[in-house]
């Protein structure tokens, strides 16, 4: 999202270091640190939650103490980090004024709309300017919802996962967990038990969304896990195309996030969802930094159906992310782009999950991988071909280039295929930035550095495209950003 | 974990047997040992969640306490049924092994310019067996590894001499017989000299209709500048579990070219790692897999490269048939020295009907930056389009299919460059095509 305000964020960087992060001084209402059944139920409590709600949340809860107990946290990921004391984070943290929610901007605490300046994020004058409604989460509790009329006359409904279960809990009932159950992995479960808020959209039956919708997550109190629970309901024929932006504020201890989003499309429906996640990826040594474990997947449950994951990967210290889509009516489409960098002392272990239950269903993935500094890219993927999906078809493609020797970068595709009509293609290949495409442009009078950086925002364009316009540009300058250093 | 168990006992009573009754030199007694006691502490594998290496491949059936080790033999077995059943050339050296033991009288070793095929027993005071045996291939490398170890008894030893500019096979024949659920555990060595260049052929036949168990190491050791032509044939009988280990280590400007060709087992697993431990080593790894019934065929393949400007090529096959299942596991790894690294890796797949399953994983993994890695897999039935191409030209479906299925196998068994043993895999290709055709929908 490009506003004046970001693009004067972006040309006063210096130096290579994470830049997009404000502490702001707000006082926070926190429950004290640790997990127990008494800490979900005051989340829910505080949230003035439903019965049905508290019950799911405390399976989630009973499951994730088992699972702690019998297998721990997964281990399969290609990424190294020290243990994580989940008894030494707040589960939950509101702003203080939350007890009064602010009914207009006006309201709304100065000082965080001070943070939200810094961020870029267009809540008065520029919001028209922006042309997007945002559901801003600030450290979990979602502060204001723009564009909220506008979108209901087409009877969208956009709002805060709080707000929603209020407001809408039928259709929370119905789809909450229902691509991922609260027992999938370690850290879905985790988040089943102490999500603090989100983002909710539903796009009512042969509606087109007419903006792009956006929400902003932003970590900010010291020691906060964020559990973010973001569900898109696309009905019968409808299309929305949603942004998720991040950025993280500056912090020295490493920061647990451990999100959960859920798509679903009806038939003929569409969802085009991207992504820029920039949190902090921690120092140049390898200090801090944010820990991103998220658990992303759609379900095209109808015929003719879409989704379409798109995502720039630049910050974190660890990612752990694997958007994937359950091609379950017949003619569903599933598709994932994505660039990943991994720079300093980065992990990326990212990829994409396409399962083809459906007949005719189509899955297309390109994955490119960036390692730099002593960064560590891993795609991993996995395409499985039910016995069911007559005539499924999916190509993959996943480039990795290293920048510097000391980098590594990883390519572990998995491919199962159980229905003889299928076709499935996958290449991948790794390699340095062409000498000769270097000397080139460094014959041209380009620097070295410039030169590098044209030829990786090229070479990354196929998923940049797929961007929508506003983000593609951040996107390029991302890049830019995050390899300063790298080169030379 | 420790055998003791009603499962376990088989095989550990099987190798106090072995202890007490066949006695070898010191060396070979505590290679064995460290081999039974490394198998005791992990067992076999189990395919449970989270096991990458074993994900795919389920073998409770092993720890059954069904197989059972022959002490006595070798067996006796028709020359004339050998030729019939198994490849051979009398233009070759050939090793016979028996059920797991030398056969002295079905052997036949043409000796002269200084290669030594030998029976590996025999051989126990040679300081070269002692230096690379387990060592390439060690003990902790698996569990087969280390069971295969632990029964060391015979096996194929051969030494080529340096400079040897002669590809006359070398061939290691290792023949199950019918009756009883045996286990055997072949070992090979092969070290070949300093700019020598040899052809050895592995082949795992088995004459009978009942399973056995058979897990067979296999260590090549490649000196500056050697060659080695690789084949290994395996064509066991539908009901025999097959898990191979060949472990490949290669000195500068080496050069190992593998051809692997496998049908039959239930279950079949083909562990292959070469490491390129010196600049300007090349491997090439190729295979082909076709599957049935209710086969499963595991090609786990894996090459390191630990030092520069190495070229690596891994290259299978798979045509999958009936309820059958394979998996190809492939691994490339450039280490962070390995500067002007080539590697390839391919994995193709013919999926001919609804009860198969491939799993393909072509993996790499790469820390070093002057690099050129590609890999590539699909899977997908026979090209409509060709088969209608010949079916508008007048040839019937079942005659094109078979075609199709020929020349997408000829692109690997081509590649054996061996006459006789060339024939012999297309013989069997061409026997198996109607059967994968049957199971195929």
């Amino acid at each position: 999202m490009v506003t004046p305000n970001s693009i004067s964020r972006e040309s006063d960087l210096s130096g290579g270091e994470y830049k997009w992060g404000f502490v702001t001084e707000v006082e926070q209402d926190f429950a004290p640190k640790g997990l127990s059944e008494d800490i979900v139920r005051l989340i829910s409590a505080k949230k003035d939650e439903p019965e049905w709600l508290l019950e799911w949340r405390l399976k989630a809860y009973h499951h994730w103490v088992k699972m702690v107990e019998e297998q721990g946290e997964p281990e399969w990921a290609k990424i190294r980090y020290p243990q994580i004391d989940y008894n030494d984070i707040y589960y939950y943290a509101a702003p203080k004024s939350s007890a009064e929610a602010p009914k207009s901007l006006a309201d709304v605490d100065p000082e965080m709309l001070a943070t939200f300046d810094k961020l870029g994020i267009p809540l008065q004058e520029r919001e028209k300017l922006a042309g997007v409604a945002i559901d801003a989460v600030f450290d979990s509790v979602s502060v204001a919802t723009t564009y909220t009329e506008q979108l209901e006359k087409l009877g969208i409904i956009f709002c805060s996962f709080s707000e929603a279960v209020k407001n809408h809990p039928d259709l929370i009932k119905k789809y909450l967990g229902s691509v991922v159950p609260y027992s999938d992995n370690f850290f879905a479960t985790l988040n089943s038990a102490v999500f603090s808020d989100g983002s909710f959209a539903y796009i009512p039956p042969g509606v087109r969304c007419p903006i792009e919708l956006m929400t902003y997550f932003s970590m900010n109190a010291e020691g906060t896990g964020q559990f973010e629970r973001t569900l898109i309901v696309a009905d019968k024929g409808a299309y929305v195309s949603y942004l998720e932006g991040c950025t993280a504020p500056f912090r020295k201890t490493s920061q647990l996030h451990a999100a959960v989003v859920e798509l679903v499309t009806l038939d003929d429906a569409e969802i085009k969802y991207s992504t820029i996640q920039n949190w902090f990826p921690g120092s140049k040594e390898g200090e801090g930094g944010v820990y991103n474990f998220v658990t992303k997947r759609g379900i095209c449950r109808g015929v003719n159906s879409k989704i379409s994951w798109t995502q720039v990967e630049t910050g974190s210290a660890i990612t752990w992310k694997y958007p994937s889509v359950i091609l379950q009516g017949d003619n569903s489409t599933g598709e994932f782009y994505s660039v990943a960098l991994a720079n300093n002392h980065q992990q990326a272990d990212t990829g994409t999950k396409m399962i083809h239950i459906g007949k005719n269903t189509k899955s297309t993935i390109v994955a490119k991988g960036i390692s730099a500094g002593q960064g560590e890219n891993t795609y991993r993927g996995q395409v499985k071909i039910m016995p069911s999906a007559e005539n499924a078809v999916n190509h993959t493609q996943c480039d990795s280039l290293l920048v510097g020797d000391q980098c590594g970068a990883h390519t572990v595709p998995y491919i199962e295929v159980r229905n003889p009509s299928a076709r499935l293609e996958h290449e991948a290949s790794t390699s340095k930035v062409s000498d000769d495409q270097l000397f080139y442009l460094r014959s041209r009078g380009i620097s070295e550095e410039e030169a590098h950086h044209m030829i990786i925002t090229g070479w990354s364009r196929e998923v940049i495209k797929e961007l929508p316009f506003e983000f593609a540009m951040e996107a390029g300058q991302l890049l830019k950003v995050s390899l300063e250093g790298a080169v030379g | 974990m420790t055998l003791a168990t009603a499962r376990g006992e088989k095989y550990a009573a099987d190798f106090e047997a072995l202890t007490e009754s066949c006695p070898v030199t010191d060396w070979m007694l505590e290679l064995r040992q460290s081999g039974w006691d490394h198998f005791d502490s992990i067992g076999f594998p189990t395919a449970r969640r989270g096991n990458e290496l074993w994900k795919y491949t389920n073998l409770t059936a092993l720890d059954q306490g069904k197989f059972g080790f022959q002490l006595d033999g070798p067996g006796d077995v028709a020359p004339d049924l050998l030729r019939q059943r198994a490849p051979w050339s009398d233009d070759w050296s050939t090793l016979v092994f028996i059920d797991g033991r030398y056969s002295a009288s079905l052997s036949q070793v043409s000796s002269g310019d200084g290669v030594k095929v030998q029976n590996l027993s025999d051989a126990a005071d040679s300081e070269l067996l002692r230096t690379h045996l387990g060592t390439h291939a060690a003990v902790d490398e698996n569990a087969f590894s280390a069971l295969n170890t632990a029964f060391l008894m015979d096996g194929g030893f051969v030494q080529i001499p340096e400079n040897r500019d002669d590809t006359s096979p070398i061939h290691l024949l290792f023949v199950t017989t019918p009756g009883g659920s045996r286990a055997i555990y072949p070992r090979t060595l092969v070290v070949s000299g300093i700019n020598s260049r040899s052809t050895v052929i592995e082949s795992y036949i088995s004459l009978g209709g009942e399973g056995g168990f058979t897990a067979p190491v296999a260590e090549y050791v490649l000196n500056s500048g050697a060659g080695i032509d690789h084949y290994r044939v395996l064509v066991e009988n539908e009901e025999s579990f097959h898990i191979g280990t060949t472990r490949v280590y290669q000195l500068d400007n080496s050069t190992f070219t593998s051809t692997s060709f496998a049908l039959g087992p239930k279950i079949g697993r083909n562990d292959v790692h070469v490491l390129l431990d010196a600049p300007g080593a090349e491997c090439t790894l190729n295979g082909l897999y076709l599957t049935t019934g209710d086969q499963h065929m595991d090609n786990h393949i894996s090459t390191t490269h630990a030092k520069p400007h190495g070229t690596s090529h891994q290259f299978y096959k798979g045509v999958l048939s009936g309820n059958s299942r394979a998996v190809f596991s492939g691994r490339v790894l450039v280490e962070k020295d390995a500067q002007k690294t080539q590697a390839f890796q391919k994995d193709l797949n013919l999926v001919l009907s609804h009860g198969a399953e491939i799993d393909t994983k072509p993996s790499l993994e790469i820390y070093a930056d002057d690099v050129q890695c590609a890999h590539g897999a699909t899977a997908g039935h026979t090209d409509p389009e060709a088969l209608f191409y010949m079916q508008a030209r007048g040839i019937d479906e079942v005659t094109a299919q078979a075609m199709l299925m020929r020349g997408f196998a000829s692109e690997i068994v081509d590649m054996i460059s061996v006459d006789g043993l060339q024939d012999y895999v297309h013989g069997v290709v061409e026997e198996a095509i109607p059967r994968l055709q049957a199971a195929a929908d």
